[in-house]
Parts: C-alpha cells; sequence; structure tokens
C-alpha cells in the first residue's frame, strides 16, 4: 500500500519534471531569444530598450549560457512564483492569469461532476433494462448529443435563455462582480452562474460515458458474484446496486486527473461564445500571439495540476478498491 | 420414506433468444427428501446448472419457467409452488438463501471483490434473521469456523481475492448455510478444485448434511462423486432426466445406454492398467438442432431406426423408485 503511493508520487514528479521540460521548450520555440522578442514587442509599442538594459535582461535569464543553465534558472524562478512577463500584455503572467486557472478547474470539475450525474444513472438504467424502450431513447439521444457541436448548443440556449427569460447567460459574473474582489457576494454570484456552462460543456462527454457505464455494467451484470447475491435473497435493485455497479463504477475513479485537460481543451470554443473567463481562450490567444510565457505558463500549469488530479484520483482508487489496497494490480 | 420436501414436476426452462429457442430444462421431474442426497448428473451443457437455478428462478434473461411444477413443502409445513411465484416477490426472497442455499460452480468469481467475506455472509444472515450487527458478525465467525476455515475471527474480514480455491468454496458453503436453510444445492461444488481439496469439501458438505439433516442436490458430470455422495441418482440428457433411481440400483444395474455410458468413462481400479478411458462417442448436439425422437439416438450403441427417431421415448417403471426413458424397457419388452 506504502509501495503504491510512493510509485505513484515517484510517476508524479517524474511526470511534472517532463512536463516542464515540455513548456520551457515552448517558451524557447520561437526564433531568437526571448529579449529579442521583449525588445522587438516594446519597439513595436514606441518604446526603446537600451543596450545595457537588454543586457542586463540576458544575464538575468542567463541567455548566454548552455541551454540546461537556462532551464536550471527559469525552473528556479517558476518554483518561487516567477512566471516572466507576457509579451503581449506587458505584465507578468501570474497577473494576465490572475484568477482564470482556478475559474478553469471550478468550471470543469462542475462539468465532470454533471457528467457523471447525468451520465451514470442513465448508463445504470439502459444496462439493467437493455433494450428497452427508454433504453434505446437514450441511445438516440445520446447520439443525437454527440452529434450536436457543442457551440451551436450553448448559443441556442443562449438565444433563448435570452429570448425565453430575458437571461445574460455569458460570462461567470454579474457585471457588479466582474471586477471587484473576492467576496461572499462574488462566491454567491460565481455559484449562480456556475450550472449553465457546466451544463452545456458536461453534455459534450455525456453520451460517450453513458455507453462506457453502459458497456461496464453489462459486463459486471453477468458475472457471477450477481446471482450469487440474488441466491441469498437480496431484493434485485440491492443486488445491482451494492455489487455490479459498485465495480462498474470502479474505473471512473481513475479518470478524474486526465478528464481536466481534456475539459480544457474542448472548451476553448465554448467559452469564447460564453465568454468564460478560463485559460482555454488565453491559451488559443498566447498561441496565435507567440506570447510564448503565456502560452508555456498555461501548459504547465495546467499539466501540474493533471498530475495533481491523476495522483489524486489513484489515493482515491487505493481508498476504495480492496484489490489494490492489498497491492494486487489489475 | 417420508414426503418429500421438494418436487419437481415436468419442468420446463426456455432460453429465447432472437435466434431461436434453446429447452434447456425439458419435463425434468426429481423429488428430493429430507437428509438425503440426490445426485444429478450428465455431461456438460445438459440443463443441470438451469435446472438448479429455476427452483430459485434466478435463471439468465432471456431465461425463463415456462413450464411444470416446483414444490416446495415449507418449515410451516404448507406447500408452495415455485414456479407460480413472482419471481422478484417478497416469498421468492425469503425462500432464496432462506429454506434453499445454494453453492454456485465457480468459487473464484462468485464472491465480490469489493467487500469482505464478512460483510457478504452477514448480509446473508440479516436478510433472513432478526439479529443484531454483533450477532451477525459472530454467526458469520461460528459460520466460517463450522466449514473449517483457519482463524475465523481474522478471516471474516479478509477478501474473497485473500483466499484459496479451496477456502473461496468453503466461504460459500458457509454463505448458502447462513441462514439456516433445509435445502442445500451445490452446483458443481468441486469442479474448479484439486482433487485433494475436492475431497476435502465434499466431506465437509456430507458432516453438514448429517448435523442438519440438510436435504442435498448434488450436481455434477462425475459419475465417481455421485458413488461417493448421493443417495438417488437422477441423470440428465439435453434437459431430461433419462433414468432415476437409487444409488445400488443405477450403478449395478443402469438401464439408458447414456447411464452405461457414463459409469464406463469413471476411472477404476479394476480396468486394465494403461487402456484407455471410455469416451462417450459423439458430443452434444447444438441447441437450437435436437435430433428428433430419443435426443440421445444419434450418439446411441442400441439406436433402432424408426423408433428411436420417431417420438420421445415415455418414462418406464422398473422397481419403485427405478424410471428409465428408452424404448429398450417398457411396452412389454423383456429386460
Ligand atoms: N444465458 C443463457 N442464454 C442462452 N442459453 C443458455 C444460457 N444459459 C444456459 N443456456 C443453455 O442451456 C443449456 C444448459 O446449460 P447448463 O444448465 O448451464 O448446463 P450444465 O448441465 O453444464 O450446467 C445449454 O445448452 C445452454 O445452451
Ligand atoms: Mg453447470
Amino acid at each position: 500500500m506504502l509501495t503504491y503511493t510512493l510509485q505513484r508520487f515517484g510517476l508524479a514528479l517524474i511526470t511534472i519534471w517532463a512536463i516542464s521540460v515540455i513548456s520551457f521548450v515552448i517558451i524557447q520555440l520561437p526564433p531568437g531569444d526571448f529579449v529579442d522578442a521583449y525588445i522587438a514587442s516594446l519597439s513595436a509599442s514606441g518604446s526603446m530598450v537600451r543596450q545595457e538594459e537588454a543586457q542586463a535582461l540576458r544575464q538575468l535569464y542567463g541567455l548566454d549560457q548552455p541551454i540546461w543553465v537556462q532551464y536550471w534558472k527559469w525552473a528556479s524562478r517558476v518554483a518561487q512564483g516567477d512566471f516572466g512577463t507576457s509579451m503581449e500584455w506587458g505584465r507578468p503572467v501570474t497577473e494576465v492569469l490572475g484568477d482564470r486557472l482556478w475559474l478553469t478547474v471550478a468550471v470543469s470539475l462542475a462539468a465532470i461532476f454533471l457528467t457523471w450525474g447525468i451520465a451514470l444513472p442513465i448508463g445504470i438504467y439502459s444496462a439493467v433494462r437493455q433494450y428497452s424502450m427508454a433504453d434505446y431513447a437514450f441511445t438516440l439521444i445520446g447520439f443525437v448529443g454527440l452529434a450536436v457541436p457543442n457551440f451551436l448548443l450553448a448559443l441556442i440556449i443562449m438565444y433563448f435563455g435570452f429570448v425565453l427569460f430575458d437571461l445574460n447567460v455569458g460570462g461567470l459574473f454579474s457585471a457588479e462582480y466582474q471586477l471587484a474582489p473576492w467576496s461572499w457576494g462574488k462566491a454567491k454570484d460565481l455559484m449562480a452562474h456556475l450550472p449553465l456552462p457546466a451544463l452545456i460543456l458536461a453534455l459534450a462527454g455525456t453520451a460517450q460515458l453513458i455507453r462506457i457505464m453502459r458497456a461496464n455494467l453489462l459486463d459486471e451484470l453477468r458475472r457471477p458474484y450477481v446471482a450469487t447475491a440474488r441466491a441469498r435473497g437480496l431484493a434485485e435493485w440491492r443486488v445491482i446496486v451494492k455489487y455490479p455497479v459498485r465495480a462498474a463504477l470502479n474505473p471512473f475513479a481513475s479518470t478524474i486527473g486526465y478528464l481536466l485537460p481534456f475539459v480544457v481543451s474542448g472548451s476553448i470554443v465554448v467559452s469564447l461564445v460564453l465568454s468564460l473567463p478560463t485559460v482555454g481562450p488565453l491559451l488559443l490567444r498566447a498561441l496565435v500571439a507567440q506570447d510564448m510565457f503565456l502560452a508555456g505558463t498555461i501548459v504547465l500549469l495546467l499539466g501540474v495540476l493533471t498530475v495533481i488530479g491523476t495522483f489524486i484520483s489513484d489515493l482515491i482508487l487505493m481508498w476504495i478498491d480492496p484489490r489494490i489496497r492489498a497491492g494486487i494490480h489489475g | 420414506m417420508a414426503e418429500p420436501i421438494l418436487s419437481v414436476r415436468n419442468l420446463q426452462t426456455y432460453f429465447r433468444p432472437d435466434e431461436g429457442i434453446v429447452r434447456a430444462v425439458d419435463g425434468a421431474s426429481f423429488d428430493l427428501y429430507p437428509g438425503r442426497t440426490l445426485g444429478i448428473v450428465g455431461e456438460s451443457g445438459c440443463g443441470k446448472s438451469v435446472t438448479a437455478r429455476s427452483i430459485l428462478r434466478i435463471v439468465d434473461r432471456p431465461g425463463k419457467v415456462e413450464g411444470g411444477e416446483i414444490v416446495l413443502r415449507r418449515h410451516d409445513g404448507r406447500l408452495v409452488d415455485i414456479v407460480g411465484l413472482d419471481e422478484s416477490g417478497a416469498e421468492m426472497r425469503d425462500i432464496r438463501g432462506g429454506e434453499i442455499g445454494y453453492v454456485f460452480q465457480e468459487p473464484m468469481s462468485s464472491l465480490s471483490a469489493f467487500y469482505t467475506i464478512g460483510n457478504q455472509v452477514m448480509e446473508a444472515i440479516h436478510l433472513h434473521k432478526r439479529v443484531t450487527e454483533k450477532e451477525a458478525r459472530d454467526r458469520a465467525i461460528e459460520l466460517l469456523h463450522l466449514v473449517g476455515i483457519p482463524r475465523p475471527e481474522q478471516r471474516v474480514d479478509s477478501y474473497s481475492f485473500e483466499l484459496s480455491g479451496g477456502l473461496r468454496q468453503r466461504v460459500m458453503i458457509a454463505l448458502a448455510l447462513a441462514a439456516e436453510p433445509r435445502i442445500l444445492i451445490a452446483d458443481e461444488p468441486t469442479t474448479a478444485l484439486d482433487v485433494t481439496t475436492q475431497a476435502q469439501i465434499l466431506e465437509l458438505i456430507r458432516k453438514i448434511q448429517e448435523e442438519r439433516k440438510l436435504a442435498v442436490v448434488l450436481i455434477t458430470h462425475d459419475m465417481g462423486v455421485i458413488a461417493e455422495m448421493a443417495d438417488a441418482v437422477s441423470v440428465m440428457y439435453l434437459g431430461k432426466i433419462v433414468e432415476s433411481g437409487p444409488v445400488d440400483e443405477i450403478f449395478h444395474a443402469p438401464k439408458h445406454p447414456y447411464t452405461q455410458a457414463l459409469l464406463r468413462s469413471i476411472p477404476s481400479v479394476l480396468a486394465e492398467p494403461r487402456s484407455r478411458l471410455a469416451t462417450i462417442s459423439g458430443s452434444i448436439p447444438h441447441p437450437y438442432a435436437r435430433p428428433p425422437g430419443c435426443t440421445f439416438n444419434p450418439r446411441c450403441g442400441n439406436f433402432m431406426p424408426g423408433k428411436c427417431d420417431q417420438a420421445p421415448p415415455p418414462a418406464t417403471t422398473l422397481s419403485a423408485d427405478h424410471e428409465v426413458r428408452c424404448f429398450l424397457y417398457g411396452e412389454g419388452v423383456a429386460t
């Protein structure tokens, strides 16, 4: 059990290191070093950089030294929370990101839990009542949902929200809280705004998850332990909920972590349509503008969050699966 | 003899998948008496498990008990036809585990890996007895002790995957006995186990049967197991009981060619050393393509054209409880 935890932890550290290397490479990608780019962007906006100043910057970032020294210097600064300056915005990356990272996590988690909340019960029902009318109906709705692009769904919901209920469904905050510092009111405002975008994002994964849950459960329902539970006189729904559903749910605990990047990359267009202050649109813009410190940082932070999420789901899996606790894998 | 505790008459359990119809059990009849063991024997695929599951009404979809009677004499003396009960109703659930315990074929996968064995045994106790958590746990430990599991106070908290196959099958027996049923159905309880463990498990079943005066249905494909354990035998072929009778009679004077073939296939100490074990010629026909007439006719050494392939043979009574379904006997044919 301890070995398993340590093993997972070690794996997480290695993965974080690999992600940091990739982020560093992304930052190094544009031709010339970044001070050149910095000078160029400043002169484009009319101000000049003196020669000594450029030299000082080069020294600060160790640009005259071998690449691994540069990586080391960059990594040490990142470890202290200094992610460099955004070229496009002319401000520190941390400032540009602001709350966006946490809002992204909040929206994504809400979407993931909503997906589960919708898909798992439907998947269970479809498996238990395989080939029933409802099973066919859910399958049909699921495929329609799969075929309609999310942003279209977002637009339709926004339109009807606006026309029918006079709702302004964009964004995650009301106008008065947009720039306000965090307070109870702002948190409540966020909670009120969160469900709709979360729902729209959730619908993307729902159809697929229904299929997975249905298939998992159909597999489990055929296993002998189900008949054993019936044979001792347990009521049918208790048989299903306690044994096969429990077994079919198990794999989902391990997916919490790596759902995050899927939701973030899948949500860029929806986030643009709904003007959500998440990192998705920011990443897109940073890549278009070759704002490499910003792009590299977003990739780095998302990667690290994913690794942490995966590590947490491994711990959850260990907590809920006796076989893993006992050191039997698979 | 005493009144039967369970009486199965003309049981018909069919599977109706889209492709056709499988008559898994097609008119089986037998009686079960308290304190006695009925062996049901036949090759794999003959419908033994489906018969057993029909008694508990836990046949997998698309299977369904479509006809016949399964009359159970309940502990209060009432006669209940299980075929007429609601499959998921309270009385049926009361009978499952409460009156009839079931030991399954696959000890490896018949326990859930997500709960301790104690949890599953205690669940069975709680379903049929009004006891506190503590009492249920004590009973579970007692049961594990009864079935010969060492250190039951600790094993009660272990998971099935931490136990060997033999121990798991013992747990399955404890589970089947948890609510003190009067009937135990053991469906090939030793097939998945090694020879030494097989003998131990059979010994355990016999011991418990004597202590509790259980009526046991022992399902197997092994005539050797029948010889060792059963009082009466029903030989099953393609959903029908082709011969039934007391063990001695069946072993000393088997009538049906299928029974004779099954007996020839037991390894015997008297057999010539290194002689090949007899096997039954041919194989079980495809479930959708049952031969007309006597379903054993394509594999039978005594096949009579124009007779065996026309209509199914009726049952012929040879002595008090010895019955056979074969055209070689009955209708005045000398035996
Ligand atoms: N779930 C099922 N679906 C369709 N047919 C089945 C199913 N279970 C059993 N059968 C059929 O019932 C027949 C008897 O099976 P079974 O009772 O398991 O045999 P055995 O004597 O080996 O226990 C088999 O021929 C099989 O084709
Ligand atoms: Mg079987």
